[in-house]
């Protein structure tokens, strides 16, 4: 089965448990979004499929096209395919946005294989036209210095050029503008496709009348409390998330 | 295994092999009056050079190791034990054909003769203490230009070898220059005459092959008038458990509007004491610039000096110092101010990796008297590790009114956080870490010629890979 599966996962960090008992799906060629209140662990569960190594797995599977993504170190899950939009994206001082991107493709390439500069330049040019980003952008070391909306840009100019099979898109909306917001909504629209999974982790419906997902999840501490069509959205926006709690299968901890 | 050649070769594994010893002169171990009348001897110096010798080996038996500001590591030299003196007994070739075999194939495996191909002006290879190659291109020969090893340089040129031999560096300058200038041999002597301007580099390459053993090139670098030259050293040396010294003595000397850059990437395996005394002397309107690259040794200690003599001298350090695990780089720059208008530029990196260790030691003096000097000094250190360590001890006496001094020093560290997402989009640990001290070291890198850039950074990528997992 081609997707990326989440089963009854418990995740702690400093010996709180954070996600308890999770259970997700996103098949290949779907977006999903991921809603829920500020601390209800959809970071968490980015940086967890992402592989980061201060959080603890204490329970349940990880799933990518069949391969369980736990036994694999950050870098192997993402020359296997998973890219992440990080909430808070690093600073890589002094490397340039070129080099970095250079590298981390060439990092996917087999032994003895160099990467061709020209293709490649023509190939992030028209990335970044897409994104409505100047090439100057390309000789700047990797976030720094960018304002937060840059930041996020960028986020989603290397998910275009990384072409991963599934994306985790972790808060890419917020500190966009309302320009931005549209450029990088169709920066996501057209590379969706039946390649591409996408996990969009937001709190604002707006996001998704741009990009419009075949899902959407309600997370309330550390738990899928509800999921259902894009509608579901317009209903939170309208009831909270107290409403969504409510629903939720077995009593929720709060 | 890495099977291209490279332009400079600073490969750790490329380096880490040695054939077994073909020396037919060997002073054998440790150091007295003896030892010097052997070396002399074979030699064939002259008298003044036998005298210098012994007073360098008074001086050095005289002055204290520096362990009251420097590591107590040094204790560790057991001077006892060193070989001082090793040699195939034969004078340098000038065609790679004559090299002993043994010998050819080690400088082969480095890719020395290839490199000479591609983009040298002349090279000389020197193997433990003595040159076994030197050769410079005709058309640059014709042009007056002389480029020999030193024990050459003092047989043939004696009129301009003694006139500027030990004059920038003298015997008591420190401990290990005076070692040095006791048991001097190797290195290369350099002259370029008034106006002529030497395109591409002259290479020298330091080979260490034998076990407990001591390297102690002498090289002089002589620009007239207006002339211009880069030189460019290369070190390596075998893997041994025991120490082996390295301590070496540059001058250099830029006479009226000449232009030297000297360029060291430096590789010692981790059982080098690399104790260097480097010092140029910038006549007016003269520039000296160093470019010194420090990866591997155990200890190295080395500051890099210009002494600007005359109105609107200029002088310049850029370097880079990687400390790896169970390293101490303790490196610096020295910049004395000796004319008005002179101005000096200071700019360090230093990377320490694991329990590394990287030292900046500076010292800027423009005296009271001076009219419009000018030094910036910027000195950055990078953390790996928790565990790496840094320290910095600036001393800048800038006296008089019209002299502008600007110095800034910065401590950064490589977070986990960056490392997580530099994984994240696929490189494994050691390439971000790599990549990270790369961006670090980038701004500078930049002004190194290319085929120098491209090795650093190769080398930094080994060296990475090496301290990672
Ligand atoms: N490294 C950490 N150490 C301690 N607590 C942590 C750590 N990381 C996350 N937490 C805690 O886990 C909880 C979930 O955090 P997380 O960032 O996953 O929430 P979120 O749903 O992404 O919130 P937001 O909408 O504000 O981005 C929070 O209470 C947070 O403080
Ligand atoms: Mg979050």
């Amino acid at each position: 089965m081609k997707e990326l599966s989440v089963e009854n996962l418990h995740v702690t960090i400093a010996d709180q448990e954070i996600v308890r008992g999770l259970t997700l799906r996103v098949p290949r060629g779907e977006v999903h979004a991921l809603m829920g209140p500020n601390g209800s662990g959809k970071s968490t569960l980015a940086k967890v499929l992402a592989g980061h190594p201060d959080y603890q797995v204490t329970k349940g599977k990880v799933m990518m096209d069949g391969e369980n993504l736990l036994e694999l170190e950050p870098d192997e899950r993402a020359r296997r395919g998973l890219f992440m939009a990080f909430q808070y994206p690093s600073e890589v001082p002094g490397v340039t946005i070129a080099n970095f991107l250079r590298a981390a493709i060439q990092s996917r390439l087999p032994e003895g294989e160099e990467l061709e500069a020209t293709d490649y330049y023509a190939k992030l040019y028209e990335k970044m036209e897409l994104l409505g980003m100047d090439r100057s952008f390309t000789s700047r070391a990797v976030n720094e210095g960018f304002s937060g909306g840059e930041k996020k840009r960028t986020e989603i100019l290397q998910l275009a050029m990384l072409e991963p099979k599934y994306a985790v898109l972790d808060e890419t909306d917020s500190g966009l503008d309302i320009d931005a917001l549209k450029t990088v909504a169709h920066g996501v629209n057209s590379l969706r496709g039946p390649d591409l999974g996408v996990l969009l982790i937001t709190h604002y419906q707006r996001l998704l009348n741009y990009i419009i997902p075949d899902h959407v999840h309600v997370m309330v501490a550390g738990r899928i409390v509800r999921s259902g069509r894009k509608e579901l959205a317009l209903e939170l926006e309208e009831r909270g998330y107290d409403w969504a709690r409510e629903g939720a299968a077995e009593p929720v901890l709060r | 295994m890495k099977t291209e050649t490279s332009a400079v070769d600073i490969n750790r594994n490329i380096g880490d092999f040695a054939y077994p010893e073909v020396h037919v002169r060997d002073a054998g171990a440790g150091l007295s009056e003896k030892t010097i009348h052997y070396i002399s001897d074979v030699k064939e110096d002259p008298d003044w050079v036998r005298e210098y010798r012994l007073r360098g080996l008074k001086t050095f038996l005289e002055k204290p190791l520096p362990t009251h500001w420097a590591s107590k590591d040094l204790e560790a030299i057991d001077f006892d034990k060193i070989r001082y003196y090793l040699s195939p007994g034969t004078a340098a070739k000038r065609s790679w054909d004559e090299v002993p075999e043994d010998i050819k194939r080690t400088f082969e495996r480095l890719g020395i003769p290839e490199q000479e191909r591609k983009f040298l002006a002349g090279v000389e290879a020197q193997f433990d203490s003595e040159a076994v190659y030197s050769n410079i291109k005709k058309a640059v020969g014709e042009q007056g230009v002389i480029f020999v090893g030193s024990t050459e340089g003092l047989k043939n040129h004696p009129e301009i070898f003694r006139k500027w031999f030990g004059k920038v560096i003298p015997i008591g300058d420190n401990k290990f220059s005076a070692l040095n200038s006791a048991v001097f041999s190797g290195g290369s002597f350099i002259y370029v005459p008034p106006g002529v301007k030497v395109k591409h580099p002259l290479q020298a390459y330091f080979r260490i092959n034998a076990e407990n053993f001591g390297q102690f090139e002498r090289t002089l670098i002589i620009a007239d008038e207006g002339s211009e030259v880069t030189y460019m050293e290369g070190c390596t040396a075998p893997k041994f458990n025991t120490t082996t010294l390295h301590s070496a003595v540059v001058e250099l000397v830029a006479l009226k509007g000449a232009k030297i850059q000297y360029i060291t990437v430096q590789n010692w395996s981790a059982n080098v004491f690399n104790l260097v005394t480097k010092r140029g002397l910038a006549h007016e309107n003269a520039e000296v610039k160093w470019i010194d690259c420090n990866i591997g040794s155990r200890l190295t200690m080395k500051y890099p000096s210009v002494i600007m003599k005359g109105r609107k001298a200029r002088g310049e350090v850029l370097s880079i110092a990687l400390a790896n695990d169970g390293q101490h780089q303790d490196t610096g720059a020295k910049m004395i101010h000796a004319a008005d208008e002179t101005t000096s530029n200071i700019i360090s990196k230093s990377i320490s990796i694991g329990k590394g260790r990287a030292t900046y030691r500076g010292l800027v003096h423009v005296p009271k008297h001076l009219k419009n000097c000018k030094n910036n000094t910027e000195c950055d250190a990078l953390l790996i590790n928790a565990t790496s360590r840094t320290d910095t001890y600036p001393a800048i006496t800038v006296r008089g009114t019209g002299n502008a001094v600007q110095h800034e020093a910065s401590v950064s560290q490589v977070s986990a956080e960056q490392i997580f997402y530099m994984q994240q989009r696929g490189l494994t640990e050691a390439q971000a870490m790599s990549l990270s001290v790369n961006g670090f070291v980038n701004d500078l890198v930049r002004q190194f010629p290319m085929e120098y850039s491209v090795e650093l950074k190769r080398l930094i990528e080994l060296e990475m890979e090496g301290s990672v997992g």
